[in-house]
């Protein structure tokens, strides 16, 4: 007697619904049984990690402040998966972007320049980004180079190239000798949505790139293309939609997506050029894009609830001691929980008895 | 009855394997209707029938495969119960099959030790396999990478590792389907050596001049039922040919509604290379279609069929553009959007994966093959309405039968979802439709849908190809029957002139016209 | 002389968990599997390796935490990936980042600890020979247990009927089931060996390449050995020249940092990674006629019955 995998005959809709709930259900009893053996109250931890933030404005508007990265490059990140891309570089297109726009924001220092200046500064960071992100399209459609392991390459070379910037040329000469730009001007900075807040105006643009690609994906052909070509690849042949050339669309637009993310966080929150800019957004946003199914608006829920995951970690460790690694294994089991149980929506479970009928298909 | 001649000859000698009111039901439908076979050493005895037969299941259930619903199986006069595939290997009874189990970047040593059990050392093993393969005049070198080889040399790889182990029965499943006259005449030579060597061998095929040749017996299955067992040397192909599709001949259809005058079609002299490793080369392919005709491409496939199509659709492109012409524009060169916008219409022999991608909603699938003509894209925008309309209206006009209004392709009955396919094409007043087997795998009252939607599609004026396994559907349909034998395409003959016998014998390779003119005159 | 020696050292021991690692995946990825989570489970393998190490003295102990540390994370991978055919890309790289997340955990608690490291071999007399002497009998136990790991798949996967049947999984496994093979099971034990290498090469960063553990200490090398494994185009012959040719050029370019080469650092660190960019590439453009990819890598197989 065995227990065997077998595919359904259309997906099952209750458990497309049902799954991400059973996720995160198995995730917090793990998370509990982990705290445990840390030695730490469980429901105290979990009201550190997911009802603290919630009750106060401070903490409601990091969250939207750390989704908005989050959420952006995992929106880019979606349609590269969905065309079956792998774009694992997001982290150093996001580098690369940041470093583009604070070009702009460098040489335009102390001089009296106009409200031109982010605005160049965002639209250099998109293109920087979509030119990173090409490098490893490119050699992926031309020479049969696996995307994964190339466009990660670049991440490492990104940020190296980041440290070189703000050691070497474009360190802030009164900034005692700190690895960082000068503060941006105010005319290079992302404009705040409430004064004295957190809240600026990339979680504005995050919200409209999200309505962007749910308007791509669900009503434009070109979404239609790129659905299709990862989901049956043979029949899109057929349809006479280039797999080549949307490889090439899907990373340009998500480096740009990871770019323009990039120079946001650098010209709002950050408000300068520093090496470590990132804590990891282009990995994590990979865990955003599959648990929000790659869906616009699934991501943006994924995005907010593992934005709630690092303010509460945050929170966690200050009023518990609880290790900041712990959001992370948090993520990555939720992560793993969300692939399993998607799993179900396309096969299922059956109990098999041997027999001596062996069916096999030739001839 | 030419079966007790048979059985005087060789009396005194019981058969080597016998089975005696072999039965296989697969729920309502009957694989094989108690048949009885009769199989001797030292001979040669073919196993005739058209798809769909019951060729397939008779054998399995001789090696193992399956388990028979009814019926014995006796080996060496000693009923048996085989089970599975390496009990009837043990007991003598090898196969070879039409799909090769075989690893391409494997040397042939390793792929032969693969599909031994192991006890021989591999170095013996190797040895051992170069003896054989020499001594049946299939020379094999183990060192070499099977990627490397032709089809011919992969299947001598098949047939060297079956008789290794020794079989005193070898059952070899449409052994040349994929094999050039040259590489089948070498099989020969080795089957006629298995023979005097006192083994027995079961050759399933329907090409009838090569079963006059070789066998010393043959059995015809039809529908399920054995209907003969005889001498083929002492047959003609044609009367063989009429054992096998059976007697009755179609009555000619009408001739259909007006013809154009100017063809809708035009393939000049289109020949292509195999895109893969399996494929099969086109050979100076060359017809004409005018709108309002039928024409029938017969044939068993694997003879270039899926190539024909490929290059037709644009899905492979020609350098030559002249090579195909839709609607008097040479098209060769354009791709199957492009196509489409010309007023060309495909469907494809594979329903999921290919005619429809199988987890998408059929609206979406509407929008596949609909995007480029049909109003359902505006600047970019999906109209979902009209695809859902299309939907709607194929599900209506053709009966297509599902559980709600737009389900996922998948989900949809064989016969449901081809006449979607075929609904979602014709809905779209295509100049020239372009079908790889239309009714395969359906349900008859589907079939009869698709197949007056064909005639019907035609008679508004449109050039319709079909590319078809099913003579009785093609001499239903068509206006003209070609037959494709190894890539190439016969003249077409009018539908009243395609006899049976005829196209029977065209299908098995023989008495292929040479190419003149494909301007063949319609009935 | 001195000099070169002590390059010639630095290099074998830069170039030893990068073999190790791309030896384990290389064996995963010949039965058909494609397994991204090299760096998470490298990265566990050291965060335990140091635990067990410092917990009992024993670097033996270490290791072989390590190597239990890495052979559990690959059978997380093996359920999903294999168990409930989850798509292999998104697997290895949640096996990744929880890989991350964990060894951040465990090692915690032992950041700016020391232990003692890795015993080298002295043979009186051998050892002392110049040039060659502390190379072929100076070195650790995780270099010569490399070599000999390296061997023995070669002779595991050529050799032998068993690795005959994986490579085989790996070509076709449509072809394997239909010939009687159990592919599934035979897969996981190629991914759990893939966790073993892994672990074990983690652990030798902090057992005996430096004493000490700090997080995020593998720095990528997980990665570049699953570069070095398409680079060696899935041979063990190759992947040694590979490995050791990449522990070449990380050492060299830091030693030309310290030449003053004029060069920025970040630069000369970053050529490594542009190397197996452009290796990548030019291996992928000169692949002619049969490829030499394991043919079914990656792709899901749900056996039919």
């Amino acid at each position: 007697m065995q227990l065997v995998l077998e595919k359904r005959a259309e997906r099952s809709g209750t458990i497309a619904l049902v799954s991400p709930l059973i996720a995160i259900g198995l995730t917090i009893l793990t998370m509990v049984i982990l705290f445990a053996i840390l030695g730490k109250n469980p429901l105290l931890a979990l009201h550190a990690y997911f009802i603290a933030p919630l009750t106060d404005g401070y903490s409601l508007q990091e969250i939207a402040v750390k989704a908005t990265p989050l959420v952006m490059i995992a929106i880019g990140l979606s349609l590269c998966y969905l065309a079956n891309a792998w774009n694992i570089g997001a982290e150093g297109q996001f580098l690369i972007g940041a470093v583009a726009g604070s070009w702009i924001a460098v040489r335009t220092q102390g001089t009296d320049a106009g409200a031109w200046v982010l605005p160049a500064m965002l639209v250099l960071a998109a293109a920087a980004g979509a030119l990173y992100a090409l490098i490893p399209a490119i050699c992926k459609v031309k020479f049969g180079a696996s995307e994964i392991l190339t466009s990660l390459m670049l991440v490492y070379v990104a940020d190296l190239f980041l440290d070189y910037l703000v050691r070497g040329p474009w360190r802030d000469p009164h900034g005692f000798n700190f690895p960082t730009t000068a503060e941006f001007d105010p005319v290079a900075t992302v404009p705040l949505l409430i004064e004295g807040g957190r809240l600026h105006l990339g979680s504005i643009i995050a919200l409209l790139v999200v309505a962007a690609a749910a308007i791509l994906l669900a009503r434009t052909i070109k979404g239609f293309e790129i659905r299709v070509v990862g989901a049956a690849p043979r029949a899109a042949r057929f349809g006479g939609f280039n797999a080549n050339q949307l490889v090439i669309l899907t990373f340009a637009v998500s480096g740009a997506l990871a770019g323009l993310a990039g120079i946001i966080e650098v010209a709002g929150p950050v408000g300068h050029l520093q090496p470590g800019i990132s804590p990891g957004y282009g990995f994590t946003a990979i865990i955003v894009a599959f648990l929000g199914r790659l869906n616009p608006l699934g991501i943006l829920i994924a995005g907010l609830f593992l934005a709630l995951t690092f303010i509460g970690g945050e929170q966690a460790q200050i009023a518990m001691k609880i290790p900041l690694d712990v959001t992370k294994v948090f993520q990555g089991i939720l992560l793993f929980y969300v692939l399993a149980c998607d799993s179900l929506i396309l096969y299922r479970f059956k109990l098999v008895f041997p027999n001596r009928q062996v069916t096999r298909g030739a001839g | 009855m030419l079966d007790s001649t048979i059985d005087s000859l060789n009396s005194g000698e019981s058969p080597l394997l016998r089975t005696i009111g072999l039965t296989k039901r697969y729920g309502d439908f009957l694989a094989n209707d108690s048949i009885d076979i009769d199989i001797r050493s030292g001979e040669i005895h073919a196993l005739l029938g058209e798809n769909g037969a019951g060729k397939s299941t008779l054998v399995k259930a001789i090696y193992g495969l399956i388990q028979p619903s009814a019926g014995e199986i006796r080996w060496r006069g000693e009923r048996i119960t085989l089970s599975g595939p390496s009990d009837a290997r043990r007991r003598g009874i090898g196969m070879v099959f039409q799909h090769f189990s075989l690893f391409d970047n494997l040397t042939v040593a390793e792929n032969v030790a693969l599909g031994l059990d192991g006890k021989e050392s591999f170095k013996d093993m190797s040895a051992r396999l170069e003896r054989v393969s020499k001594t049946y005049g299939l020379p094999l070198d183990p060192r070499r990478e099977v990627w490397q080889l032709s089809v011919g040399e992969r299947q001598r790889i098949e047939i060297v590792r079956a008789l290794m182990q020794e079989p005193k029965f070898l059952i070899l499943d449409e052994p040349t389907a994929v094999l050039t006259p040259q590489e089948a005449d070498q099989l020969f030579v080795v089957l006629e050596r298995l023979k005097a060597e006192g083994r027995a061998v079961l050759y399933i095929s329907h090409k009838l001049e090569e079963v006059k040749r070789l066998c010393d017996t043959a059995t015809i299955l039809r529908g399920g039922r054995k209907v003969a067992t005889c001498n083929p040397g002492l047959e003609t192909a044609a009367s063989l040919a009429r054992m096998m599709v059976g007697g009755e001949i179609k009555e000619v259809k009408a001739a259909s509604g007006r013809k154009t005058t100017v063809p809708r079609l035009v393939v000049n002299d289109l020949s292509l290379a195999p895109g893969e490793a399996h494929g099969v080369r086109l050979e100076h392919i060359s017809f004409e279609l005018k709108g309002g005709e039928i024409l029938g491409i017969a044939g068993v496939a694997g003879n270039g069929q899926d190539e024909l199509f490929a290059a037709l659709s644009g899905e492979r492109l020609s350098k030559d553009p002249g090579t195909v012409v839709i609607e008097g524009i040479a098209a060769g060169h354009l791709s199957i959007t492009q196509r489409r916008k010309l007023g060309a219409a495909f469907v494809p022999e594979e329903r999921l994966g290919h005619g429809t991608a199988p987890r998408m909603k059929l609206s979406e699938n509407a929008l596949l093959t609909g995007h480029a003509a049909s109003g359902m894209v505006h600047r970019g925008f999906i109209n979902a309405a009209a695809t859902l309309d299309t939907v709607d209206r194929a599900t209506e006009t053709f009966d297509v039968r599902k559980a709600k209004r737009d389900p996922e392709a998948a989900s949809l009955s064989g016969g449901n979802l081809q006449k979607f396919i075929v609904g979602r094409e014709i809905l779209r007043n295509p100049a020239v439709l372009v079908v790889n087997q239309p009714t395969w795998g359906v349900d008859a009252g589907a079939a009869a849908v698709i197949r007056q939607a064909l005639l019907d599609l035609a008679a508004a004026g449109a050039a319709v190809l079909v590319t078809s396994q099913d003579l009785d559907e093609l001499t239903e349909i068509a206006d003209r029957i070609a037959v494709m034998f190894h890539g190439k395409l016969s003249a077409p003959l009018a539908t009243s002139e395609a006899t049976r016998e005829r196209l029977g014998l065209l299908m098995g390779g023989s008495s292929l016209e040479p190419k003149e003119a494909a301007h063949a005159v319609g009935a | 002389m001195e000099l070169v020696e002590a390059i010639i050292l630095s290099v074998l021991a830069a170039s030893t968990p990068l073999l190790i690692a791309a030896t384990g995946e290389l064996v995963t990825e010949r039965s058909g599997v494609l397994n991204l989570g090299v760096e998470g489970m490298m990265i566990v393998g050291a965060a335990c390796g140091f635990a067990g190490a410092w917990l009992t003295g024993s670097i033996f102990i270490g290791a072989l935490f390590g190597i239990v540390a890495g052979t559990m994370m690959s059978l997380i991978f093996a359920l999903m990936a294999l168990g409930l055919a989850v798509n292999q890309v998104a697997t290895g790289l949640a096996l990744t980042i929880l890989g991350v997340g964990l060894s951040g955990l465990i090692g915690a608690g032992f950041v700016g600890e020391r232990i003692t490291p890795a015993v080298h071999l002295f043979i009186p007399g051998l050892t002392d020979i110049p040039l060659v002497g502390r190379v072929l009998f100076g070195e650790d136990g995780f270099v010569y247990v490399s070599i000999a790991l390296v061997l023995g798949v070669w002779w595991f996967l050529y050799r032998t009927r068993a690795g005959l049947i994986l490579r085989a999984c790996g070509d076709n496994h449509v072809s394997a089931h239909a010939l009687g093979y159990p592919v599934l099971r035979i897969r996981t034990f190629a991914v759990m060996f893939g966790g073993a290498c892994a672990g074990l090469a983690g652990a030798y960063l902090p057992l005996a390449y430096t004493p000490f553990f700090i997080p995020g200490m593998t720095a990528g090398r997980g990665w570049i050995a699953l570069a070095l494994v398409v680079f060696s185009s899935w041979r063990p012959g190759r992947l040694v020249v590979g490995a050791y040719l990449f522990g070449a050029v990380t050492i060299l370019q830091l030693h030309a940092q310290g030449w003053g080469v004029g060069i920025p650092s970040q630069f000369m660190s970053a050529l490594p990674y542009l190397a197996t960019i452009i290796v990548l590439v030019l291996l992928s453009r000169a692949r002619s006629g049969g490829s030499t990819a394991p043919a079914a890598l990656g792709t899901v197989f749900v056996p039919d019955r």
